[in-house]
């Protein structure tokens, strides 16, 4: 085993809760303390003692089949298994002896009687276990040839994009099959036969790919051989060093280990340390990551003069120069305000907040915001309203406590799969499950998880449902009298609860508003109070509506209204889309707020900054992103910065927005490829990918995890470098020499970040906000004895229905999402064999709905808005309900976003990308948007010859 | 009175032609104007005579076998169907069935009722002595049940000999709101069939069995898992339930104890596997029947992760007896550690194949000589292998030793669940070596390596050994797989496997020069 590799202690630590009493053993003559019901392998593990072993590994229970890891205990007759033995006060262990050695000798012999002698080409070579105890045991010979039967010719399966399956040199210890079935929940794998025929099969007797296999890569990293290997290990060979970073996908913010040949990446692999996955990880943390090192990667810094014009390389001086005299410019001629910038939620904390610095302090005002516009916003805003504090309240161990997961809006198994696969093991040891989503989700029945109600509610009606719930606890005496009285703020709650009490806000009045049966309504309500701890979890479904904000809080009412809050297991659970988005948001990206959520009006915290930055600030808030692009068609917002992310694919109603950029006297775009929006650019500034750079990200518990250098930027420099450089040439001066000086100013400006450092992430590995004096290990729990704003605020949540209505023209209602192998605008995914599973957006559609329109599986289809039309294939799906379709965004060259329409949260400003009125129609062509995208971009990317 | 015949409806019978039988004397007797009941029982377990057809007198049941439907006119011209005194004049006549010798010397306890009556006659059944146990037991509390079982010295009739009362101790002192009885009927020993002749004749004793073991241990639902096998079996099984709910034996309230029990029936899916108890569990459970590491013992976390008593069918079958007679009944039977009575089954080789229950304490050659009469072909009778596949081959010198777990644990032997195989002197102990290998291999769950890779070696050195390739080397190759399978298995099929192997090198050397 390579020897960064963190220790493997055979089998996993025990559950806190199962680990008050300890036990005493003593272990070739070690004595040793650990909690009872340690397995002996654990506990001579921790003093160092290896036993042999094949099949034990602690990322899944013990299993006890190799037969390597016998003992002798004292008084017990024959050689138990140390994997599966617990440990028990006064044990006297002997890990080796004479005999023990004949018996691990035994063993391995028959092993190797059964597999290939190629050890030195083999791609597991200097990393393989089987190699590894073969050694320890001393095996020097196999008596028993290698003429009798085996499995040599065994077929290869190279169907995954991603590893390789060789069942020649399986040792059918069963650890993939456990680790899919315990780490991931998918049992797609099993062990097909018996005896000696005994193999590991996907699904049944399927190729991986045909399998109902995630590629997770759980199997991989459990397996102890070359049989389950990655494509890029065989290729390239083991690494040599690791750099522990953190993913750059998703909010669930997996810690992985770029595993190294000086800057190449061999493999990524998730890391047992880390605190979000505890060594889990996805299709696309774990083996999308190719696109670092894409052919596509910008690499030099262009510019233009008008963007119908090819793109010409320059030096990054000229580039710097260019951007920083034409916003001087247009301030000069339009005002302060002509010119604004957008923080990216895909990078560091450490670069959106100097972003932010540089357009408060640097351009002068606040037009500075973040892609949470476009996704959490209403989180921060109704959580700040209802408890005060703008995220998350709990981290995601919490899901092992809970009794109850009301999940609204989300889709964790394809847009978090590694929390997902968290929750999942949860509900398998009993928890139970209510899901809120009009469609039919992988998690409402899947391999041993089944939800208990599936309340499957027309889109843009979740508050009425939400309050439907709460009305039904409240009037039927289920709600937490105590907790409500003993937190909440009495004279809110009295106004509040008047309001609930209303007939209108009944299961029976939601029923007629959503669809679903008054009677499932209530008995979900009551499923939820009776939970000791009821916990909620949502996503985009949440907020992505015209009361997106209004549904935040209603979440809140009814988790104070039922106790749960402060403690495991309970809590409000945003399950955040973008890997920084909560940092985005807690660095100050926000035109109104500065680092910690404390409004630019507040004239101590603007004079804090002012002092320190040496520049008087504004104290107006500055222009939302749809006011930006507002402000641009009329002619008075002119310039504009958008680091690291793709607004002409990712915003709602991409026409209006296209046409905003196409107003803009300078477009600088920051990013890794040339994507859509750059297209309308006048100036592309290479940005560096995660790999690059040093930096944190905080995910959706609000934790702070390290973003570590793997290999040099590509381009020269990483992102906050570049602002930097931009910041210095606009005469705003910065001097940082390194990532972590950005984060002690954050710390030193932001309380809930008083306590972060560097230094005090090296020590913890992560650690979750506030972390400060009054909480110097972090808080992964918040609202313990009271809410942050003092009482809990119940708030007001009529029910206002979307003016996006469906009509005869367009009846049906389309609502979008994202699907597992892909990620968002796909700039990244798409760059990936990831595509084997996703090439396209497809329109899911009700079987119903697809025959009345004559429309097969398969087909391309007009899917036509008020906003504009798009063509795409359709996928006939019994997860849809009638009525409903729905689509992914992650192609630029479908435009789903071309049919989305520009309503929006009240509060926020979030898009309503939920809930569009729609008309599906058969059809043989493009839309006459795409065409026009296929020529705009193929001009608007060119670059000029040398 | 009309003319009661009696012919068992057992699958050893009925593989010689029973219901053949049956069915034709029906219309012969019809033809011949007799009024004549046919009753199918279960099997007397003397199974050289099937198919035995008794008839009814005042002096008890007279029988005939073994025979078939070629038989039925000179039984008729005996004078079967008009009156004529029993026993007829018959070839096959064998005298009041409960006065022939082999049938008196046994001790039936567990099989007192089998082949007696109906096996779903729930009348017959309580008439000939059935629901004694369950009485007793409703009128002791738990403690008192098992302190009955545990004086008794019933030990685990499956194979590993278990004390059943401290097995019911511990599932009795475990914290659980739901505890589980399951009775392991996957009876896949080659040459057993005990279990089997049970359940298709007197099922409600074992149903009875279970249920004293639910008031025993505070359980109140149980399942028999029994083998696909045995289809006959599966159907008794259901009906049985029926006919207990019918007797208040199954249900809400036993017996008007308050207390209630319910059971389901379970189909195994052809694994010998199975009938090892974790992976019955796991197969119980719904998933692939592979072994469960132990501890923890089933008793603490047994079928759906609740203490749970599994116990074989002859080990709940023998419990109604005990509770109804008393442990002293049945713990005076016997010797040594070695209480009450064993159901041998004897077969292979031998004149006389069938079920004899018998004290613990004879000896193989009583057993070989005076019950099965010396082998079938009439050759001397060179090894026999006790306990099933995994029981060692004795030689003839060892034909002495009474038949005592423990006397046979000195002999690296196994009483095992009492199947007995016999061999003549043309058997090649080599190939029999091999075979404990091969049943190895085929049967293996493949979890452990030990099993899954060494059986199949073991069959390949031991082809190598039968010709005379390197035989000394691998001579020594094989006692170290012995070695490696019987200290590393995961569980006794593995485990025990060397047993046979070991025993054929030990007694009969010759066969491997």
């Amino acid at each position: 085993m390579a020897s960064y590799r963190s220790p493997d202690f055979g089998t996993p630590a025990l559950a806190e809760s199962n680990s008050t009493i300890m036990v005493s053993v003593e272990i070739d003559g070690q004595k040793v303390t650990v909690p009872a019901g340690t397995s002996v392998m654990r506990a001579a593990m921790t003093l160092g003692t290896k036993v042999p072993k094949l099949c034990a590994t602690d990322s899944v229970e013990a299993f006890g089949s190799c037969r390597l890891c016998l003992v002798e205990i004292e008084g017990r007759r024959g050689y138990p298994a140390s994997c599966t033995t617990p440990v028990e006060n006064g044990m006297k262990v002997k890990t080796s002896s004479p005999k023990l050695g004949e018996l691990r000798r035994g063993v391995m012999e028959l092993y190797i009687s059964d597999h290939p002698l190629d050890c030195l080409t083999c791609g597991a070579n200097g990393d393989c276990e089987l190699q590894d105890m073969a050694g320890a045991v001393g095996l020097r010979e196999v008596r028993y040839g290698y003429e009798g039967a085996n499995h040599f010719d065994s077929v290869k399966d190279t169907s995954n994009p991603y590893f390789t399956f060789d069942p020649a040199k399986c040792i059918v210890c069963s650890r993939c099959v456990r680790a899919c079935e315990e780490v991931q929940g998918t049992f797609a794998l099993t062990i097909d036969g018996r005896g000696f025929a005994s193999v590991v099969s996907p699904g049944q007797n399927q190729d991986f790919i045909d399998s109902e296999c995630v590629s997770c890569g759980a199997c991989v990293q459990a397996c102890p051989t070359a049989t389950l290997i990655e494509k890029s290990v065989l290729e390239l060979g083991q690494a040599e060093h690791k750099v522990t970073t953190t993913c750059a996908y998703c909010g669930v913010g997996c810690s992985f280990d770029a595993e190294m040949q000086g800057s190449t990446v061999v493999r990524m692999t998730p890391s047992k340390e880390g605190k979000a996955n505890h060594g889990h990880s996805c299709v696309k943390g774990r083996f999308a990551w190719g696109y670092a090192t894409h052919p596509d990667r910008i690499t030099k810094p262009m510019v233009r003069q008008r963007i119908t014009d090819p793109w010409r390389e320059v030096s990054w001086e000229e580039a710097i120069k260019t951007v920083a005299t034409k916003f001087k410019n247009i301030q000069a001629e339009h005002g302060t305000d002509a010119i604004g910038g957008i923080t990216s939620s895909r990078c560091t904390n450490e670069e959106s907040y100097l972003v932010q610095k540089m357009i408060r302090a640097g351009f002068g005002n606040n037009n500075v915001d973040t892609c949470a516009r476009v996704c959490h916003s209403p989180t921060g805003y109704g959580l700040r309203a209802t408890l005060g504090t703008s995220a998350g309240t709990q981290d995601f161990d919490s899901v092992d406590h809970t009794d109850l997961v009301l999940l609204i809006g989300a889709n964790p198994t394809d847009a978090h799969p590694v929390f997902a696969s968290r929750m999942k093991k949860r509900l398998r040891a009993g928890a139970k499950l209510i899901v809120i989503d009009p469609r039919k989700i992988d998690l409402v029945d899947s391999a041993h998880v089944k939800a208990e109600h599936h309340l499957a509610l027309r889109p843009g009606t979740n508050v009425a449902m939400i309050n439907a719930l709460a009305h039904t606890i409240l009037t039927e005496g289920l709600w937490d009298e105590k907790s409500v009285h003993e937190r909440c703020d009495a004279a809110d709650f009295a106004y509040w609860s008047d309001f609930i009490r209303d007939e209108r806000n009944s299961a029976e009045a939601a029923a007629t508003v959503t669809g679903v049966p008054a009677e499932s309504i209530r008995a979900a309500a009551r499923l939820f109070a009776a939970a000791p701890n009821g916990s909620i979890y949502y996503g985009l479904g949440v907020t992505e509506h015209s009361q997106g904000t209004t549904m935040v809080m209603g979440m809140a009412n009814l988790a104070m209204l039922t106790g749960n809050f402060g403690r495991k297991g309970v809590g409000i659970n945003p399950l955040r889309g973008q890997n920084n988005v909560q940092g985005a948001c807690d660095m100050g990206s926000f035109p109104h707020e500065f680092s910690g959520y404390r409004h630019v009006s507040d004239a101590a915290t603007r004079f804090d900054f002012e002092s320190l930055w040496g520049v008087p600030l504004s104290g107006e808030p500055g222009l939302r992103i749809p006011n930006m692009f507002d402000a641009a068609l009329a002619g008075t917002f002119k310039g504009m910065y958008v680091q690291g992310e793709d607004i002409a694919q990712s915003d709602p109603n991409t026409q209006h927005v296209v046409a905003a950029l196409k107003s803009l006297d300078c477009l600088v775009v920051q990013d890794i490829f040339m994507n859509e929006t750059a297209a309308y650019a006048h100036v592309f500034l290479p940005g560096a990918s995660f790999l690059e750079k040093d930096g944190t990200f905080t995910n959706a518990e609000r934790r702070i995890s390290r973003v570590r250098r793997a290999m040099p930027p590509l381009a020269g420099y990483a992102d906050w470098e570049v602002t930097m450089m931009l910041s210095n040439a606009l005469g705003y001066q910065m001097n940082y020499s390194h990532p972590s000086e950005i984060m002690d100013e954050i710390a030193r400006m932001t309380p809930t970040f008083s306590g972060v450092s560097y230094a005090r992430l090296d020590e913890l590995g992560s650690v979750q906000w506030p972390c400060n004096d009054a909480a110097p290990m972090g808080t992964p729990t918040m609202h313990i004895d009271h809410f942050v704003r003092g009482k809990g605020r119940f708030m007001i949540t009529d029910y206002v229905p979307t003016d996006e209505k469906t009509t005869a023209k367009f009846p049906l209602l389309l609502t979008t999402g994202r699907i597992l192998s892909q990620y968002n605008v796909g700039a990244q995914t798409r760059r990936t064999d990831n595509v084997v599973w996703h090439d396209e957006d497809r329109l899911e559609i009700h079987a119903f709905d697809a025959e009345s329109r004559g429309i097969n599986d398969g087909d391309t289809v007009a899917l036509q808005s008020r906003a504009g039309e798009v063509a795409l294939r359709a996928k006939i799906s019994e997860r849809m309900q009638p009525g409903v379709v729905y689509t992914t965004f992650h192609f630029a060259e479908t435009g789903a976003n071309v049919v989305t329409t520009e309503y929006s949260d009240w509060a926020t400003n979030c898009p309503e990308y939920k809930v569009t009125a729609v008309q599906v129609r058969p059809t043989n062509q493009k839309s006459s948007f795409q065409l026009d995208y296929e020529l705009e971009t193929s001009i608007g990317r060119k670059v000029a010859a040398e | 009175m009309s003319l009661r015949l009696y012919i068992p409806k057992d699958a050893a019978a009925r593989a010689v032609g029973a219901d053949e039988l049956a069915a034709a004397l029906q219309m012969a007797s019809e033809d011949c104007g007799s009024e004549c009941q046919i009753i199918r029982t279960g099997s007397r377990g003397l199974l050289w005579l099937e198919t035995l057809l008794e008839v009814e007198t005042i002096k008890g049941r007279f029988g005939y076998g073994p025979v078939t439907t070629e038989d039925i006119p000179s039984l008729i011209a005996a004078g079967l169907f008009n009156g004529a005194k029993h026993p007829l004049d018959h070839r096959t006549a064998v005298g009041l069935v409960a006065e022939h010798p082999l049938f008196k010397a046994q001790t039936r306890q567990s099989f007192a009722r089998c082949g007696l009556i109906d096996p779903l006659d729930g009348d017959g059944f309580v008439a000939q002595g059935g629901l004694r146990g369950i009485k007793a037991a409703v009128k002791m509390d738990g403690e008192q049940i098992v302190k009955q079982v545990t004086d008794s010295g019933l030990r685990g009739r499956g194979g590993a000999g278990f004390p059943t009362g401290i097995k019911w101790q511990t599932v009795r002192n475990a914290e659980s709101s739901q505890k589980y009885i399951v009775c392991n009927a996957d009876e896949g020993d080659s040459g057993t069939f005990a279990d089997r002749i049970l359940i298709e004749g007197d099922p409600l004793t074992l149903i009875e069995g279970m249920v004293i073991a639910g008031l025993a241990v505070g359980a109140s639902k149980g399942y028999i898992y029994i083998r696909s096998e045995y289809p006959d079996g599966y159907a008794t099984l259901l009906s049985a339930v029926l006919v207990a709910h019918r007797l208040k034996l199954l249900g809400a309230n036993v017996m008007g104890s308050g207390k209630g029990f319910e059971l389901e029936i379970r189909l195994g899916a052809g694994a010998y596997i199975c009938g090892e108890e974790t992976s019955l569990l796991e197969s119980l459970e719904g998933r692939r029947g592979i072994i469960r590491y132990k501890p923890p013992l089933p008793a603490i976390k047994g079928l759906f992760g609740q203490p749970t008593v599994i116990n074989n069918v002859l080990s709940f079958a023998a419990v109604p007896g005990i509770l109804a007679d008393g442990a002293e009944s049945y713990s005076r039977l016997g010797v040594g550690r070695s209480k009450g009575t064993l159901a041998v089954q004897l077969g292979g080789n031998i004149k006389r194949g069938g079920l004899f229950e018998l004290p613990f304490g004879v000896t193989l050659r009583t057993i070989l000589n005076d019950f099965g009469g010396g082998s079938a072909s009439g050759r001397p009778i060179r090894a026999v292998q006790v306990g099933g596949p995994l029981g060692a081959y004795f030689p003839e010198s060892l034909f002495d030793l009474p038949l005592d777990y423990e006397e046979f644990a000195k002999h690296q032997g196994m009483v095992g669940h009492g199947g007995i195989v016999v061999f003549d002197d043309s058997v090649d102990l080599a190939r029999q070596a091999r075979f404990a290998m091969e049943f190895c291999a085929i049967e293996s769950c493949g979890k452990c390596t030990p099993c899954r890779i060494g059986s199949t070696r073991g069959v390949e050195v031991l082809d190598r050994i039968i010709a005379g390739t390197d035989r000394d080397k691998n001579l020594v190759l094989l006692n170290d797989l012995c070695t490696t399978m019987q200290d590393g298995s995961l569980c006794a099929l593995g485990g025990l496997t060397p047993l046979p192997v070991r025993s054929a090198l030990k007694h009969f050397a010759e066969d491997f020069a």
